[in-house]
């Protein structure tokens, strides 16, 4: 039956004989009974259950065969309910001195076995001493599998074990000095290298030794291993480089160690050539030994022409970790010329990290512009949107690159076969940047048309869109119109206005219509506002793919911390900016969020089974607190402020910050023109992390409609059920969730769309009440959604000749409204500034000649209004900010609207002065006294 | 530790299979299928590790025969490259000179063996000849058995004659 089997038909049948074969008296019957059923069955087969019985009459019976017979099946196949069954038996048989190493060696892995798959078999107090006894053993079968337990036994609790640390030492130098090691265990000359592997090994998991003889002996032990690892004789070698990497720096061994590495890349064996690269990775992450390794970077480099696979991956592991400011030119160059040989398994991972390579340690920025779009013209295919998108936000966030990139992407056009993508980044940046080229040759607004549309032919949809919008971009820019041109475009669009996509055909409807009423155009399209820095999607998304370890998560952290720095200098790059953008609130709460959250995922796993139950949000106020935390540290500068004003609850602190990230991410919407439409997919989630439960809102509103995907993804093994979803909706917003699931499976997301519609202005928020039940505990949350007033303006900007007029028309309450606030924290002009813009509020510098005042106007939305304009001044007092210094700081809030344009969040202490309407007279009254 | 342990023949006819990891039937034909395709496609210069679904695959080839173990991706890979050897050394020994066939008609041994030297994914004796040992006794512990049911059977037959 058994070979039946192995030629791979499903046997179904003849279990129940197995079984009872076991239960059978003599030695072949039985031997049969245990090899079907270890093969056939696996752990989680209900038959499995019926013989427990018999094999653990087998186990603490006499016979020394039918014992190990037993032990080696349970070792092969045990379950979870045999460890609870049988463990304490197998334990008995391990430390009995009367048996035979032969019953023991199997009764440690036994153990081993049934610790994997609970981990509770083992109480770690007793077990120590036992263990550090067990070590003692002469027998090295026994040495070996008892040393395989330690290591399980280690790796998840470090501290417990230290009392056997100078024991494995000794087996180590035992081994290595070939001291009473029996004949038959040598191979090959070395003495048992697998227990000298094993032994290392737990010594990782140890951190360094203090005391001074034992260490000294470990060096010595480690010395000899190293040199006596010949090239040829490769057993050991591994060995020692593991062991190095997590000894202390003693430099000299390190350097030893990575010349012995440096040797071993460039032998011709590819196992070893394999190996020398994957150490060499391994011990970047450890230690600082990357000068070393530099002097390697050539071979390396030959190892990525590799015809292994295997080994090319390595290749580019490694030279992905060693990377830095001073080779990333060599090493990006060398991987973009290897892009067009590669395989196609390999391409995008290539990609990926060529782009995450530039942007990390991009000396300037043109190079990295340059880097990415030859990324995008050699491996279109493979590369992701996100790394395009990349490119599109940095140059708009950076004036200086705006001409050379536009250049470059003209250059690229005239290319005759040209990617897919490259079509969309060239097309999209010529839209908003090809009249600062104007002036070259062959860069007239027609010749860039007629260019781009060559391309128009041969493109999907979604390019299509972009292209439409460049057109339009084209359009406006050309000053003064170009009747011809004009005539061209609108054939075009007039061809797309009934094309089969509605997002073509919108944008061409749209566009047409703007496009004959001229002067507005330039308005609407202006050039995009400048993407608030975020952290690039393109370090998260490597850091998703980085698989983590129990034995890597220190390193983890360690390489982590090093990502956060690189954020922070690529942050810094964008050195121009005429509105004072700069972010650091949202791009630190994510990345503070996930430094926050990967070490306890870390220290989840290192943990194994056993605090998967604890880690779990047991109490809803702790969660809060989780969720409070790292958001209410690094809110952005701008609000803090105002969030210590309010002497509302923490957790309304916490929303507060909440909303001011949203705002963060909505970056420019327009009810008619929307240059590109992946707004949406640029949003960078904002989490509210916690290991139990996330939270993710991606709120996405555009003019008085509002939509709002809130992802809830259950990561705990377990389902939630009863999932419940209800929104309190204030008066002024209408909302409509969609159908909520009644249970979230373990390790899935789900979305629920939610629509939301302003109805007119209010400061109240909605709320989300959200409750589920995770086993027996019932969890309720109210959230605070981020639907607030702010999200339905939308900054503009106005000229000084239109400011004043209007200014100046709007006379009295209840349209013009002007408050005095006192005792408000102070707060510096420029910050106050960035506030505004992340509220949607557009500053309009040296409007106002008084450096001491603020000019901002918006526009708002709502369902029952018109768009409306609204205009706010603030006037602050240097003098009295600088006498009183702390708190007396004086506002006047003057804001002319329409309607009402509150300043939401900050604001409760801000009075506000608002004056009446220009054109649009819709009841602004009612609404400010709501507001008010 | 060891996820699995594979043997197959050139033509992708697998000849042993042992797993430590819980996988289904139907897994298990699905990583067979995978394996084999990806391993033989292999040239003989290259090296001896696959990655393949966060695990390392470790093979060797031994005349037409592949021994392949899947190790988790923090293993040692020579550490287990030196298992099959040694696994292959001690088949060697019982076999005098093993070859494929030895494999097919004496299955049952070869998993006899191979328990001998892992349990629960990880290696339990290093030692050459305890294994022989333990192997010898096993079998002669079979042919003792067997020798009583025939000599049972010769008496009843007897004694129904």
């Amino acid at each position: 039956m058994l070979y039946i089997y192995m030629l791979c038909y499903d046997v179904d049948f003849g279990h129940m004989e197995a079984i009872s074969l076991i239960s059978a008296p003599k030695y072949p019957e039985k031997q049969v009974g245990y090899i079907v059923t270890s093969s056939l069955l696996n752990e989680n087969h209900d038959f499995l259950r019926m013989v427990i019985n018999t094999v653990r009459n087998d186990i603490i019976g006499r016979n020394e065969t039918f014992q190990c017979l037993a032990l080696t099946r349970v070792g092969n196949i045990g379950g979870r309910e045999f460890a609870e069954s049988l463990a304490p038996d197998v334990q008995r048989l391990l430390i009995s001195s009367s048996c035979r190493p032969l019953v023991r060696k199997k009764a440690g892995l036994c153990l081993l076995r049934l610790y994997r798959k609970n981990v509770d078999v083992v109480n770690i107090d007793g077990w120590s001493d036992r263990m550090a006894q067990l070590l003692d053993e002469r027998d090295l079968g026994v040495l070996t599998s008892v040393m395989s337990l330690f290591i399980a036994l280690v790796s998840n609790n470090t501290e417990a074990y230290w009392n056997c640390l100078p024991k494995c030492v000794k087996i180590l130098e035992r081994l290595a000095r070939n001291q009473d090691v029996p004949q038959e265990y040598t191979y090959y000359g070395i003495p048992s290298p697998w227990l000298q592997v094993k032994t290392v090994r737990a010594l990782q998991y140890f951190p360094t030794i203090e005391d001074p003889n034992t260490r000294r002996s470990l060096f010595e032990v480690l010395q000899r291993i190293l040199m006596g690892t010949d090239v040829v004789k490769y057993v050991n070698k591994n060995n020692a480089s593991h062991a190095v990497m997590h000894l202390d720096p003693e430099k000299e061994m390190m350097s030893q160690c990575v010349a012995l590495l440096g040797k071993f890349i460039s032998v011709r064996e590819p196992n070893i050539r394999y190996l020398g690269l994957e150490n060499m990775t391994r011990m970047l992450l450890v230690a600082d030994v990357q000068d070393i390794i530099k002097r390697h970077q050539a071979q390396i480099i030959t190892s990525l022409k590799d015809p292994d696979i295997s080994i090319r991956r390595r290749a580019l592991d490694l030279l992905y970790a060693m990377c830095d400011i001073t080779n990333a030119k060599d090493i990006a160059e060398e991987l973009l010329q290897y892009l067009s040989t590669a395989d196609f398994a390999m391409r995008e991972e290539l990609a990926l990290k060529a782009a995450i390579l530039a942007e990390k340690f991009a000396p300037d920025l043109s190079w990295y512009v340059d880097v990415n779009l030859q990324l995008i013209d050699k491996a279109g295919d493979f590369v992701s949107d996100d790394i395009w998108y990349r490119v599109v936000q940095f140059v708009t966030n950076n004036e200086d690159l705006q001409p050379y990139a536009a250049g470059k992407a003209r250059d690229y056009l005239d290319k005759l076969a040209l990617h897919e993508t490259m079509v969309k980044v060239s097309a999209y940046i010529l839209g908003e940047y090809s009249h600062l080229l104007a002036r070259r040759p062959g860069c007239s607004p027609k010749e860039i048309f007629a260019i781009i549309n060559d391309k128009l032919s041969t493109v999907s949809p979604p390019t299509i869109a972009i292209l439409l919008s460049t057109y339009a971009e084209i359009l406006m820019h050309t000053q003064p119109p170009d009747p011809e041109l004009q005539e061209q475009v609108w054939a075009i669009f007039r061809k797309y206005e009934s094309y089969i996509d509605v997002e073509i055909q919108q944008r061409a409807v749209e566009y047409f219509a703007l496009s004959r009423k001229g002067a507005a155009l330039v308005d609407i399209s202006a050039e995009m506002p400048k993407f608030p820095e975020r952290q690039s999607a393109l370090l998260k998304k490597a850091e998703d793919t980085e698989v983590d370890s129990a034995e890597q998560s220190a390193i983890k952290l360690g390489s982590q911390q090093q990502m956060s720095n690189a954020l922070v200098v690529t942050d810094q790059h964008p050195p121009s900016a005429s509105v004072p953008v700069s972010q650091p609130g949202p791009v630190k709460v994510p990345s503070q969020n996930l430094e926050g959250s990967s070490p306890d995922q870390g220290m989840a796993k290192v943990n194994g089974t056993v605090d998967k139950i604890d880690t779990q949000p047991v109490p809803s106020a702790d969660l809060l607190g989780d969720l409070l935390g790292p958001l209410a540290i690094e809110g952005p500068p701008g609000t803090t402020p105002s969030e210590e004003q309010n002497p509302i609850s923490g957790y309304e602190a916490s929303s507060n910050s909440t909303d001011a990230l949203a705002l963060s991410t909505i970056t420019e919407e327009s009810d008619s023109v929307q240059p590109i439409g992946n707004v949406a997919d640029r949003f960078h989630a904002l989490c509210l992390k916690d290991s139990g439960v996330p939270y993710e809102e991606d709120p996405y509103i555009q003019s008085h409609h509002g939509r709002l995907v809130l992802f809830m993804g259950n990561k705990n093994t377990s389902p939630f059920v009863s999932v419940r979803a209800l929104i309190l909706p204030p008066a002024h917003l209408k909302m409509e969730l969609s159908m909520v699931p009644e249970t979230i499976p373990p390790r899935a997301q789900v979305q629920w769309p939610l629509e939301v519609v302003n109805l007119r202005a209010s400061r109240d928020v909605a709320v989300l009440d959200f409750s589920y039940k995770f086993g027996t505990i019932a969890v309720n949350i109210k959230l605070r959604l981020p639907a607030v007033l702010n999200k339905f303006l939308q900054p503009i900007s106005v000229s000084a000749e239109e400011f004043f007029p209007q200014w100046k028309s709007l006379s009295g309450p209840p349209l013009k409204l002007q408050e005095v606030v006192r005792g408000v924290k102070p707060m510096p002009i420029p910050e106050l500034a960035n506030l505004f813009t992340n509220l949607q509020l557009a500053v309009t510098p040296g409007l106002d000649t008084n450096p001491n005042n603020l000019v901002a106007s918006t526009t708002f939305f709502s369902d029952s209004t018109k768009a409306m304009l609204c205009l706010i001044r603030i006037e602050t007092d240097p003098s009295d900010r600088t006498q009183l210094r702390l708190k007396e700081l004086i506002k006047e809030y003057m804001i002319s609207v329409p309607t009402a344009s509150p300043v939401p969040t900050p604001s409760p202490a801000q009075l506000q002065r608002q004056p009446p309407p220009v054109g649009d007279p819709n009841d602004p009254g009612a609404m400010l006294a709501g507001l008010l | 530790m060891i996820n699995f342990v594979l043997l197959f023949s050139r033509q992708g006819k697998v000849r042993l299979t042992k797993w430590y990891s819980p996988y289904s039937q139907k897994e298990r034909s699905k990583v067979i299928r995978e394996l084999s395709g990806a391993i033989l496609s292999r040239g003989p210069k290259l090296c001896k590790f696959v990655e393949w679904r966060g695990c390392k695959v470790v093979y060797r080839r031994y005349a037409s025969l592949y021994f392949c173990m899947c190790i988790d991706s923090e293993d040692n890979e020579l550490e287990i490259l030196e298992i099959i050897h040694f696994f292959v050394e001690i088949l060697d020994r019982y076999f005098g000179s093993v070859c494929e066939l030895d494999l097919i008609f004496n299955f049952h041994k070869a998993y006899y063996i191979l328990d001998e030297i892992l349990i629960a994914g990880e290696l339990q004796e290093s030692s050459k000849k305890t294994i022989a040992r333990l192997i010898a006794a096993q079998d002669s512990l079979v042919e003792t058995a067997k020798e009583q049911a025939n000599s049972i059977s010769n008496v009843i037959a007897q004694a129904t004659k």
